[in-house]
């Protein structure tokens, strides 16, 4: 197999992961009935502070956990403010990126420069051997495996688990759900610490594997994508993964396209990504039906308990 | 007081499933139910029947735990009970199918019964599922989407859930107020195999007809108390109208002549199609209000009443604009700023959120429906002083308990809120003024002053459609009265050549013969 093409490939899924990172948590807060919009700021937090225990420690396991408790404590301000004070999910989600971006520019000053070995590559025995099959499927760092794992997980979870069906009742209607007893605050706190977990693992990929190293404000808008990526998908983790890696498939793709010199104005190509994960997400999610069945109905709305 | 007659009363053991004795319940202001009797016997279906506000509600409320009464007590199979909650109702066998259901829209049947029931989603349910709707006749697909099932079907899935629960007496609150015929024939036919099968169906409804098609038993309330308790099968529509109502005639007021004014406004063929599941059509509605003219309509909630205040108003536009005529111009497809220029103004029935807005002031509120007829801003201005003397003005003319002109609309009570919202409009001084449910919720002093208001509206040359559900209300105030019944008018009768009991008929869809319209 083409050398180059391999490389490519490569690249793809790196840029593809902490997409599906930071859109897979913001899928179950969604689906909860909760707008966060604070996913950039959430994943800033993660990779400063995965990338801040990565060089004090060496150590990549401590790493990604400093990435995912970092994103979890963000988002359980999030949760206090929105779910137990009430206030606007959007403003606070809002106010959440803005205090990300300055916290982690604040943190990372000592880091800026400094580089890192990055994650090591699972090595799996006789898999991992195997010609091209091997380097393509089987010689990942743990966290491309665990962003498939979280996908299929979710996935399951939603559709299949009793505790996944409370989630979505409650994300359609929390009024009936508290009606039948459902306690709507804590399902809907468990699902925003997930979903800032999972934004933190997408901020800690960027630092440790993608470009390991720290650099202000690095995730450069991916928390944007990663929400818009959830709408698009019409809230189904299958179609989000697709999106994802459509997405980092077509930024990588217009890279080497621009390296190779075709003769189109490079801010075409960059639009490129955006325009085609729209397009190709909106024209298989035009079934109506499928977006009443999935689209959580009481998104973005307080819920005041009442009696 | 006659007795029941009940042949399954007298056929069973002699001892009632439940028996309530002496329930009362008291609101601040108001004896929703007064020491009332009420006996439910295995395998009969007994009809609850009163008017809106008679205590119905508030009766089963208790029953199902969902309430506490003040005083009296309730045996099941001839043991006292205390029923502290839904649960408790649940464990000794009560069911109830509430009026207005609590589904998820966007999950399935099947999950949205499992929800309901504690019990996984899995294909054991559904099986269950299947079984008790082809048994009794409730098709349902345990694997459709809520949002895309009807009304009837909506109820069928709270049928089922309780049916699923094995009870031994089934509660239905105004089952069939949501209910197409055909949707209403079906769950009869439900109801009464269920009956056989030895359940107790305590059935809630306004509707004669249908209690005299299904029921063996009625209890009837009126004011919270227990008036009657009746065999319908053996009484008529109109005795039991006459029992449910009272048999008191309402004040009448001297009427004005009225039938020489010009026509103002006139409908002709007026239909709008239901946009959801949840509205009413309305059918080919014609009516002509004159000038000076004051004309009712009456009706149950929600058989399109809202949805024929918004065609009246543009919330909602018509198809043909000569299905709707002011003044004299085909208005049918204008919008609501359109139609109130040229002197068509509405008060909705829904106080704060619809015909006023919570979160502003009372000026601000006077402004946004005002601001045209009178002159409360210039092009792309507002006047805020304007508004505030106009605002002022209301509160002064209607007498309504406020701060001022600055006071939060949320923050007033419902009845000077009603006030000012009327009185805005009045003082607009509109060709033709449109009011639903005016008094709905309002206390007496405040009920009386709104009525006057607008019958001097009248007086001075406007015509006035109210939309009520409170009879006395349409009496007392109009010339003509009709009735909304699933989205078609009845015929328009005067005043003095009805009797309530009669109107009671037209709101239950029966159309009066020997009576000149």
């Amino acid at each position: 197999m083409n050398e180059t093409l391999m490389l490519t490939v490569l690249t793809i899924i790196t840029a593809a992961t902490p997409l599906v990172y930071a859109a897979i948590g913001e899928l179950v807060v969604e689906r909860s009935g909760v707008l966060n919009l604070g996913v950039e700021g959430m994943m800033l937090a993660g990779a400063v502070c995965s990338f801040a225990v990565a060089h004090h420690t060496g150590s990549a396991t401590l790493a990604i956990l400093a990435g995912l408790l970092a994103g979890m404590l963000l988002a359980s301000i999030f949760a206090f403010l929105t779910l137990s004070l009430q206030s606007s999910q959007v403003a606070t989600g809002l106010a959440l990126t803005i205090f990300g971006i300055g916290l982690s520019a604040l943190l990372g000053q000592s880091l800026v420069g400094i580089a890192f070995a990055g994650l090591p590559s699972l090595h799996i025995p006789w898999l991992s051997d195997l010609p091209v099959v091997g380097r393509l499927l089987f010689s990942h760092d743990v966290l491309v495996y665990g962003s498939f794992a979280i996908v299929l997980l979710v996935s399951w979870f939603l559709n299949r688990s009793r505790a996944g069906l409370v989630l979505r009742a409650v994300g359609d209607s929390h009024d009936a759900a508290h009606a039948l007893g459902i306690k709507v605050i804590r399902v809907r706190y468990m699902a925003t610490l997930f979903g800032g977990a999972c934004a933190g693992l997408g901020g800690a990929y960027l630092s440790l594997v993608y470009t390991p190293m720290w650099a202000e404000n690095m995730s450069a808008g991916r928390g944007w994508i990663a929400l818009a990526l959830v709408v698009f998908a019409v809230w189904q983790p299958g179609r989000l993964l697709l999106g994802a890696y459509l997405f980092g498939g077509i930024s990588i793709l217009q890279l080497h396209g621009q390296a190779l010199g075709i003769n189109v104005p490079s801010q075409l190509m960059s639009m490129l990504p955006y325009l085609t994960t729209i397009l190709v997400l909106v024209l298989i999610s035009r079934d109506r039906g499928r977006i009443r069945r999935n689209a959580p109905a009481s998104i973005g709305q307080s819920f005041y308990p009442t009696s | 007081m006659p007795e029941p007659i009940s042949p399954k009363a007298e056929t069973g053991n002699g001892v009632p499933l439940v028996e309530m004795r002496g329930i009362s319940k008291a609101y601040p202001g108001c004896l929703a139910n007064d020491s009332i009797d009420l006996k439910l016997h295995s395998g009969g279906v007994h009809a609850l029947l009163g008017e809106n506000g008679a205590g119905k509600s508030t009766l089963v409320k208790i029953l199902y735990g969902l309430l506490a009464s003040d005083s009296g007590e309730i045996h099941w199979q001839g043991e006292p009970v205390h029923i502290s909650s839904p649960a408790v109702a649940r464990e000794l066998g009560i069911a109830m199918v509430f009026q207005h259901f609590s589904l998820f829209d966007s999950l399935n049947v099947l999950e949205n019964i499992a929800l309901g029931m504690d019990v996984d989603a899995d294909d054991a349910l559904e099986q269950r599922i299947s079984d008790v709707s082809t048994r009794y006749g409730l098709p349902l697909d345990p694997r459709r989407s809520v949002y895309s099932l009807s009304v009837g079907e909506r109820q069928r899935i709270e049928i089922v859930r309780c049916l699923l629960q094995d009870p031994r007496l089934l509660i239905m609150d105004e089952p069939t107020s949501v209910l197409t015929p055909a949707e209403v024939s079906e769950l009869f036919a439900t109801l009464k195999r269920l009956a056989e099968e030895g359940m107790a169906i305590l059935y809630i409804s306004h509707k004669l007809e249908e209690i005299r098609q299904l029921c063996d038993e009625a209890t009837i309330l009126r004011l919270g108390r227990k008036v009657a308790e009746a065999d319908p099968r053996a009484e008529s529509a109109r005795s039991l109208a006459s029992l449910m109502m009272g048999s008191e005639v309402p004040l009448m007021q001297a009427k004005r002549q009225a039938d020489v004014g010009e026509v103002l406004l006139a409908l002709d063929e007026l239909s709008l199609p239901a946009v959801d599941n949840h509205d009413i059509a309305l059918k080919n509605l014609h009516l002509q209000v004159r000038a000076g003219q004051i004309v009712g309509i009456a009706g149950v909630a929600g058989n399109g009443q809202d949805e024929l205040l918004q065609a009246l108003s543009g919330e909602r536009r018509l198809a043909q604009a000569e299905a709707l005529t002011l003044c004299g111009e085909a208005v049918g497809r204008q919008g609501a700023a359109l139609r109130r220029q040229k002197g068509l103004c509405c008060v909705p029935e829904e106080r704060l959120g619809h015909a006023a807005v919570p979160s502003l002031s009372l000026s601000e509120n006077a402004f946004l429906t005002a601001h045209h007829r009178k002159s409360l801003g210039f092009s792309w201005f507002t006047s805020a002083s304007r508004s505030r003397r106009f605002a002022r003005e209301i509160i002064e003319r209607f007498n309504v308990q406020c701060h001022g002109p600055q006071s939060l609309a949320s923050s007033l009570s419902g009845g000077n809120l009603q006030k000012f919202i009327v009185g805005r409009e009045i003082l607009q001084a509109p060709r033709v003024l449109v009011v639903s449910q005016p008094t709905w919720g309002v206390d007496a002093g405040a009920a009386l002053a709104i009525h006057e208001a607008l019958r001097e509206l009248a007086d001075q040359g406007a015509a006035v459609l109210m939309i009520s559900q409170d009879l006395d209300e349409l009496m007392q105030n109009c010339e003509y009265i009709g009735a909304l019944c699933a989205g078609r008018l009845s015929d328009f009768h005067r005043v003095q050549d009805i009797t309530v009991q009669q109107v009671g008929l037209l709101m239950g869809g029966e159309q009066l013969s020997g009576v000149e319209a």
